[in-house]
């Protein structure tokens, strides 16, 4: 169970970036999730509005955007897309892949605030 | 009714664990301590393989420290006191991975310029340790016969984000009917090139090969 241990650092990280801005509230928040962090998504929506509560984030959306495992192939000279999470192996050539470009990623893309209305 | 903004972020989510992780190491590989971080399931044998790890380099001369991180009990870090090296617990209370923080905070009195080898063994848990960097400049994925050759295959981001691989519990191969050469493939197929290392904690088998690795990346 990371999903906490990852909305915890989320929400954290999320204040902080609004801190600055003179919001009311966050109305939603994007991140994205590659395949190799193993992360479930309701397990760290659930999180999320757990730890949430009582900061500039309550009741914000959480929006995931999967990102899929890219390696890069050095027989194709070329970045893989793969279906699944493994085998890490080119689908074109079958070469074992270890250069892994994407598919670790754990980030706030962005968030999306409502303006104090002056 | 006012319309949202958008701010764009683009920042890691674990951006505090990173930096203080990568602030750790810079510390670390400036004293000349090489810290290892032990990564697998519960069970796996992290405790066992460091205790006669640690034994040996300690036979061997080197000033060697060890942190253990659990659920609860402070029981490894009991086990690993054996060897007469100075080992504290880390009690997570129910998270399931080390955080850089955590470790940090388990650092001090110790003078890292008096030390070799610092051991990190991680919560017993092969899903969570990975996205935590703890400033360790080895991360070793362990991998016993009893658990079967596609754990590599089911949790390729532990082995892909792994230095070297380590077989344990071989002298139970034949029991478990562990095949070799399937494991070796498995792994190859998440980390090609991978050093993959067998050891038995019992016997004491591959435990002198392990150690030599170590002592290899060390470095003199
Ligand atoms: N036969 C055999 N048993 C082993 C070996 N290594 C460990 N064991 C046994 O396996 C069990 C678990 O070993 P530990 O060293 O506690 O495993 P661990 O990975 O530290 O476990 P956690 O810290 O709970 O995740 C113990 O009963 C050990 O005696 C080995 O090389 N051979
Ligand atoms: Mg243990
Ligand atoms: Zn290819």
């Amino acid at each position: 169970m990371h999903e906490l241990s990852i909305a915890n650092h989320l929400v954290s990280l999320a204040c902080q970036s609004v801190r600055q801005e003179d919001v009311t509230r966050v109305s939603a928040i994007t991140i994205r999730v590659g395949a190799l962090a193993c992360v479930h998504p309701d397990s760290l929506k659930f999180c999320f509005d757990a730890v949430s509560e009582g900061t500039l984030l309550e009741g914000a959306e959480l929006r995931i955007i999967s990102v899929p495992v890219v390696v890069y192939c050095p027989t194709c000279q070329c970045e893989i897309e793969l279906p699944e999470i493994q085998p890490l192996r080119c689908t074109v050539c079958q070469t074992p892949c270890g250069d892994v470009r994407h598919g670790n990623e754990l980030e706030l893309e962005s968030i999306e605030v409502v303006d104090a209305s002056d | 009714m006012i319309e949202p903004r958008i701010l764009a972020v683009r920042t890691k989510i674990l951006k505090k664990n990173d930096e203080l992780a990568r602030r750790m190491r810079a510390e670390f590989v400036a004293s000349g301590v090489l810290v290892t971080n032990l990564v697998s399931s519960p069970g796996t044998g992290k405790t066992a393989l460091l205790l006669e790890t640690m034994k040996l380099l300690i036979d061997r001369g080197r000033r060697v420290a060890a942190i253990v991180g659990d659920l609860e009990t402070d029981n490894d870090a009991r086990r690993l006191a054996e060897s007469g090296a100075p080992v504290r617990q880390i009690m997570t209370h129910g998270c399931c991975h080390l955080e850089a923080d955590m470790v940090r905070d388990h650092l001090d009195g110790w003078d890292l310029g008096q030390l070799d080898y610092l051991f990190i063994e991680n919560v017993g848990n092969l899903v969570c340790p990975t996205s935590w960097d703890l400033g360790e400049s080895l991360r070793v994925a362990l991998l016993s016969v009893t658990e079967g050759e596609d754990k590599p295959l089911k949790y390729p981001g532990l082995f892909n984000t792994s230095d070297v691989a380590v077989i344990t519990k071989i002298d139970l191969s034949r029991a478990c009917e562990f095949d070799r050469g399937l494991a070796l493939k498995n792994i190859e197929a998440v980390r090609p090139g991978m050093v993959v290392l067998e050891t038995s904690a019992k016997t004491g088998g591959g435990v002198t090969e392990w150690t030599d690795f170590l002592e290899q990346k060390k470095g003199p």
